[in-house]
């Protein structure tokens, strides 16, 4: 049964987002006996609520709430109030992300001492390391069901995949299989395996994916610690005069204000909206925001290097059949400067439906040049890259001031240029992709730019010293002592992989942290 | 075909006895425009039949695929029939013509081959005009679910049962 407390109860823990973050670490810490109230923007949606349509699901369960843009990236000039193609609603983007679920290689955590100086690059070693995280990645791939992990099957390779491994071998490549997912292969913790039914990142019909939204929520609610308050947009943090943080003030669904007090607050509202939060909550004591006193607060946006490609052969793929991303190429996730860049990328399956193809494949473009391609869409395979990009403090999100949501609240500007390693990584993972195809047949391959960013990250980044970020190594603010970020915003750096493993295991660790502190008399 | 000319009885034969002035795409009456094979047809109100008839071969020369009938690209722009869009459509056409008439055509519709309609539309791709109708189309044309069969697009699998048991790794050519 689902806990009700009170507006004023100041003992309760507040999770501001129930995703990958704050989802996970409300059922932890309700698991543990703490009290939580978890505030969601979005509503609450299930499997049977999920749309098998790519526009109408987008209109579900996107969030598209205005935000502002700018930089040299593409995506400002294409979808300049969409940066981001992530979700509001109970789970958060969990319900829409692919199911990857990577570990991150021993040496990413450790990104300046690897890669060295990088000019225009504001590198930092995590201040935790691939040891420390290994118990953590086991009990989130255990709570994920991730594939090819704890003695569970990989998935059937659909045929998007089977074109994709036979281009791979024929390069050479030998880190290739249907991947790490925390997709179903066999029924597993009371969920089904997957019909390969397309659409995982509509919401999966089945609940084979694993999502937050029918997994840790209800289980978090069921043991009475924990209540979910959706439609509760988060306008601002608040504090005492000590400086502690004791409460935060939302707006509920009937766009009333109220103040929910707090013992703790952490925050996970994915890289755009926590940072925009902790500057919004900014106060006479706090002018710059809260966390802030590095001035990091919103800088070193990562959004990993991305891009698309595809190609078309002289039959038919039939891509959209199955799992959307269905396997993996490893082989260039390695560090190895003789490429031309440092840091590594990933080279994963993807397919779009046709009308997320015309809206995504080369935004803007127009006539036979275009049209061509989407005539042999039923012969299209497709992939998608995702390799480490560069942190630069100019990478940032800032406040808009110019421009308020429907609350009245600045909203979050998002400035981002590629890095020149980005570039370079990009052109290579371009080349490779293109190879891949080229090599069983590919009769004119495709290299797609990036979509909206699904891979937001670093903008409360995790740090040893308290000049280099916001918070320590256990995502605790290094200003405010019951002050946390619990989502992928605490990114030292992006590592090659799909965050979302990562974020789920940094969240079980936070909740043992937390819990103990709790325990001690610390928080 | 959405809006069938049965408020005024204009037959097949009578909407081919009028000149297809204004192009290959469609013949118009008193505001109508139908195909040439009466294939379907629409009734204008705001906008002149002229500028449907522009709107709808801009459609084709932005987005061609010829084996997509005219039927699906007028679903894609007949909302511009309406006063809010009347002076934007208007000012838009009326300068799609008049750059075609400095070539010499009595205007875009009237420029006969593809190439050339587009070498104009080229001239207009960064106003507000064309990347208006360009946005809408991306939409208004390849979310219509009765085109996706022609790509061979399939949707939803989920009533289906998905294709675990339907040909998700069928392919036979590799």
């Amino acid at each position: 049964m689902a806990a009700k407390f009170d507006m004023n109860d100041d003992s309760v823990v507040v999770v501001i987002g129930t995703g990958a973050g704050g989802g996970v670490l409300s059922n932890e810490l309700a698991q543990k006996g703490v009290k939580v109230v978890a505030l969601e923007a979005g509503g609450r949606y299930l499997p049977e609520d999920y749309v098998n349509d790519e526009w109408e699901s987008f209109g579900q369960l996107a969030w598209v709430d205005p935000r502002t843009t700018s930089g040299d990236w593409r995506v400002a000039k294409d979808f300049s109030g969409l940066p981001a193609w992530i979700v509001k609603a109970v789970g958060g983007t969990t319900t829409h992300w692919a199911g990857a679920s990577l570990r991150f290689q021993e040496h990413e955590w450790k990104a300046k001492t690897t890669y060295g100086d990088v000019a225009g690059a504001n590198l930092l070693d995590w201040p935790i390391d691939a040891a420390e995280m290994d118990p953590y990645y086991t009990k989130a791939e255990n709570k994920l069901g991730v594939t090819r992990t704890g003695g569970r099957a990989g998935l059937p390779g659909n045929n998007n995949y089977k074109v994709f491994e036979a281009g791979a071998k024929a390069l050479g490549y030998e880190n290739v299989h249907t991947g790490r997912m925390a997709i179903n292969s066999d029924d597993n913790d009371d969920r089904m395996m997957c019909q390969q039914t397309g659409f995982c990142f509509q919401g999966c019909k089945w609940g084979a994916k694993w999502s937050a939204a029918y997994t840790d929520i209800p289980r978090g609610e069921a043991t009475g610690n924990l209540e979910v308050r959706d439609h509760a947009h988060v306008a601002r943090i608040v504090h005492d005069k000590q400086g502690k943080v004791n409460g935060v003030e939302y707006f509920d669904k009937d766009g009333n204000l109220q103040l929910q007090k707090a013992r703790v607050v952490c925050v996970a509202g994915n890289s755009f909206e926590s940072p925009r939060l902790l500057l919004n909550s900014a106060s006479a004591m706090f002018p710059d925001g809260l966390a802030n006193s590095s001035g990091m607060v919103g800088k070193n946006y990562m959004r990993h290097m991305t891009g698309s490609v595809y190609a078309v052969f002289d039959k038919p793929v039939k891509m959209w059949r199955g799992t959307t991303m269905a396997g993996i190429i490893q082989d260039e996730a390695r560090h190895d400067p003789s490429r031309g860049f440092v840091g590594g990328y990933e080279m994963e399956t993807l397919a779009l439906g046709l009308p997320f193809m015309a809206a995504f494949l080369n935004p803007g473009a127009w006539g036979r040049g275009f049209t061509t391609a989407l005539d042999h869409y039923e012969n299209m395979a497709g992939m998608w890259l995702v390799g480490e990009d560069m942190p630069q403090e100019t990478n940032r999100v800032t406040l808009n001031t110019d421009v308020k949501d429907q609350w009245g609240l600045p909203v979050a500007n998002v400035h981002f240029s590629d890095h020149p390693n980005d570039i370079a990584m990009r052109e290579h993972a371009y080349k490779q992709g293109q190879a891949v195809y080229e090599a069983v047949g590919a009769t004119r391959t495709f290299p797609t730019p990036p979509y909206p960013s699904t891979h937001n990250l670093g903008t409360n980044r995790m740090s040893a010293e308290a000049k280099d970020g916001v918070v320590n190594k256990w995502g605790r603010s290094h200003d405010i002592e019951n002050l946390y970020i619990s989502d992928g915003s605490q990114f030292t750096t992006g590592a090659a992989e799909n965050p979302t493993l990562t974020i789920v295991a940094l969240a079980i660790r936070q909740a043992d942290h937390i819990a103990d502190e709790l325990a001690k008399g610390n928080l | 075909m959405t809006n069938t000319p049965e408020k005024r009885t204009l037959t097949r034969r009578a909407l081919l006895q009028q000149s297809a002035a204004l192009g290959a795409i469609a013949v118009t009456g008193a505001g109508f425009i139908a195909a040439p094979n009466a294939a379907w047809a629409l009734e204008v109100t705001a906008i002149s039949e002229h500028q449907m008839v522009t709107l709808l071969q801009m459609a084709r020369d932005i987005y061609p695929h010829d084996q997509v009938a005219d039927e699906y690209y007028v679903v894609a722009v007949k909302g511009y029939d309406s006063t809010e869009n009347k002076a934007f459509v208007a000012e838009g056409v009326a300068k799609l013509d008049a750059l075609a008439q400095q070539t010499g055509a009595a205007s875009y519709v009237d420029t006969k081959w593809e190439d050339n309609r587009v070498a104009l539309l080229k001239q207009i791709e960064d106003d507000a005009f064309f990347q208006t109708i360009r946005g809408g189309l991306v939409t208004g044309l390849y979310n219509q679910k009765a085109v996706w069969p022609i790509f061979g697009y399939e949707g939803e699998s989920f009533s289906m049962g998905g294709y675990i048991h339907r040909g998700f790794d069928d392919i036979n050519w590799l």
